[in-house]
């Protein structure tokens, strides 16, 4: 709530000495010319061209991955039974928790009259769109046959079948689809005033006829503006529980499950918290250096990267209560396979990357109690990283040592992840970069209407003619 | 004077949101009632200024979000009790706690479909072509100036009479719309 006593950008002193959400000096016309001239500057950098070649090549080593896979089927993988579940699964939750934060940039943080959300947003939400493309495809392509994956949804058809809708992965598909198509709906919106300043700026006759196609024409007139400020409202209203729900979800697909260490009721909170902790990791991993390239130090300040490390900060402890509570209600559920897990992961074969996680998600983190370190940007962009680590091996944690030694000792496994595992991954992390690199190529990355507001002169007051 | 070509309305340029929202309402006040006014950002006070009354888009993502939970748990009952039933552990066919997180998602999915092309349906966009284009300066208006138009089809409309009430508001120039 501090925010409202902090007029964006008009203090040279600001309050406390809390840097501002917006430099001051800036003007409607400044910030315009500012973020648009990214994406209209005409030349491309150098540094540009390597990043999207070097990720547009890990996205066609994805491509290559998925085609091998059609092909062969799934046993290229290293998943096999007991270990049903390994990277694929891992890397879903990984991806679809690091959206969550873009919906609560915009969504949550736009409720909360949060107003430094609004240079990291639409940003955050790209990242969210992003994110969920990459993780469709992991149980798309473990249906193994992926071009019927429409099998999932409810569609009169000559079998005869339909889905079974007492199970948690049906619920996923739905989850996991309105997000997809909320997400990209609240990002478009968010996006078509902005369109509308490029369509009018742009020098060039193409960019005028496309950015013109997608604005829409848009002109600004009052009365849409007041429409798209009341839908704008709704669907962040829409889309807070509904970020909630999609974690809860993807927890069920453990937490219905009987397998030990999966069926606990801490895990939709904790699973919850966990996406918003590696959402906001990710976004400080992309945001630290995009600022320090594209020279956005006035709009995205240190201000936006301090809180995004508090908000980590809670977040990680809730994670770090969640571990708690889970091997505390090992212990005090006197189940013996839910004791045995707990015991497996500290000493048996994944001990290694239980210690890892722990020392990335509960360890590390807590040097951010320091003002000192939320205010270092090089430090923070290393958490970040750590988290970002974290948070996969925790999935990974999770789904694998459960698996691997379940109820029946004869029935015990390892699991080793194949080349194809890891291509399959980091293909994805390329194809995620290459959207991004397009993204802020094309796109305006902060939104400038949304930045206008912050500027000094957006304030009005004018008193009614009282005759 | 362009009294043969038709024109669409008179634009009038401001260079600050409180000028628009003050001359809004001295246009409102003078008689005016067919008439916009555009800007690069979200004004509050302007569609009040206007005279203009609450939009109706909550009402329809309300019915939006109904229809999507309505039918979603529909959906999930008949299949599951009628097309295609199917004995789960031995739960009951209408087994309704289960079928809670998608009727959720289907509200959701529903509400917000309705918020946004409700939105612009409202909006009427997309709309390509609209006359306050033909105005050259017009493009200014999604970057810093702030702009109102009086529109010919106003009854109180008069070319000569309403340039110069617009006049007298200050701004910083008036244009002529071409319709």
């Amino acid at each position: 709530m501090g925010d409202h006593t902090l007029p964006a950008g008009a203090p040279e002193q600001p309050i406390g000495g809390t840097p501002p959400v917006i430099a001051p000096g800036h003007t409607f016309g400044s910030v315009t010319d500012k973020i648009s001239s990214i994406v209209l500057g005409g030349k491309t950098s150098i540094g540009w061209y390597l990043g999207f070649l070097t990720s547009a090549a890990l996205a066609g080593l994805l491509l290559v991955s998925l085609a091998w896979l059609s092909v062969k089927g799934i046993g290229i993988w290293g998943n096999n039974i007991p270990v049903g579940w390994a990277f694929d699964i891992t890397n879903f939750v990984w991806w679809i928790g690091i959206g969550h934060a873009g919906t609560l940039i915009s969504a949550i943080l736009l409720l909360l009259k949060q107003s430094w959300r609004t240079s990291i947003n639409r940003f955050a939400e790209a990242m969210t769109l992003f994110a969920v493309a990459c993780a469709g495809i992991f149980p798309l392509f473990h249906t193994g046959r992926p071009w019927l994956a429409y099998w999932l949804f409810p569609y009169p058809n000559t079998m005869g079948v339909w889905p079974q809708f007492r199970s948690p992965l049906i619920w996923d598909v739905f989850a996991v689809s309105t997000y997809a198509t909320v997400s990209a709906l609240f990002w478009f919106v968010g996006l078509v005033p902005d369109l509308a300043t490029l369509r009018d700026r742009s020098q060039s006759r193409v960019g005028r006829v496309i950015y013109g196609m997608l604005a829409l024409g848009w002109r600004g007139s009052a009365m849409h503006w007041h429409r798209y400020e009341t839908a704008y409202l709704l669907l962040a209203g829409i889309a807070t529980p509904l970020v909630v729900s999609v974690h809860t979800v993807v927890s069920f697909d453990f937490a219905v499950a009987i397998v030990p260490g999966w069926h606990t009721t801490i895990f939709p909170p904790y699973f919850v918290a966990g996406a918003i902790y590696s959402g906001f990791a990710m976004v400080l991993t992309l945001a630290i250096p995009i600022r320090a390239i594209y020279g956005l130090q006035d709009f995205i300040t240190l201000r936006h990267l301090q809180n995004m490390a508090k908000v980590m900060l809670v977040t990680g402890l809730i994670v770090a209560y969640g571990y708690t509570v889970e091997a505390f209600m090992a212990w005090y559920g006197g189940n013996q396979y839910e004791g045995f897990m707990i015991w497996n992961r500290l000493t048996g074969p994944y001990a290694p990357f239980y210690y890892a996680l722990l020392l990335c998600n509960v360890v590390i983190p807590q040097v951010l109690w320091f003002r000192s370190v939320r205010s270092n940007v090089f430090v923070l962009f290393i958490i970040s990283l750590v988290v970002n680590v974290g948070m996969w091996l925790e999935r990974f944690i999770i789904i694998v040592t459960s698996l691997h030694r379940d109820f029946l000792p004869s029935s015990w496994g390892m699991y080793q992840p194949t080349f194809w595992d890891l291509s399959t991954f980091i293909g994805t992390i390329g194809l995620f970069l290459m959207l991004l690199f397009l993204f802020v190529r094309f796109l305006p990355m902060i939104s400038i209407f949304e930045m206008r507001t912050l500027v000094p002169e957006a304030k009005v007051d004018v008193e009614e003619p009282g005759h | 004077m362009a009294t043969k070509a038709p024109i669409y309305g008179l634009l009038a340029e401001f260079e600050d949101p409180n000028e628009l929202v003050a001359a809004t309402h001295r246009a409102y006040h003078e008689g005016y009632r067919r008439m916009d006014a555009y800007s690069p950002l979200p004004i509050e006070e302007l569609h009040e200024a206007l005279g203009a009354h609450h939009t109706r888009l909550p009402l329809i993502v309300l019915i939006g979000g109904l229809v999507g939970c309505i039918g979603g748990y529909l959906l999930q009952y008949w299949v599951s009790t009628m097309a295609y039933p199917l004995n789960v552990g031995g739960k009951p066919f209408h087994s309704w706690p289960a079928f809670i997180p998608v009727t959720f998602e289907c509200t959701i999915l529903g509400a917000a479909l309705s918020a946004v092309f409700g939105m612009l349906a409202l909006n009427g966009l997309p709309q390509p072509y609209h006359p306050v284009f033909n105005v050259p300066r017009f493009a200014l208006a999604s970057r810093n100036r702030f702009f109102l138009c009086i529109e010919a089809r106003d009854p109180k409309f008069h070319v000569d009479r309403t340039r110069e009430f617009l006049e007298s508001l200050g701004p910083r120039e008036v244009a002529v719309v071409a319709d």
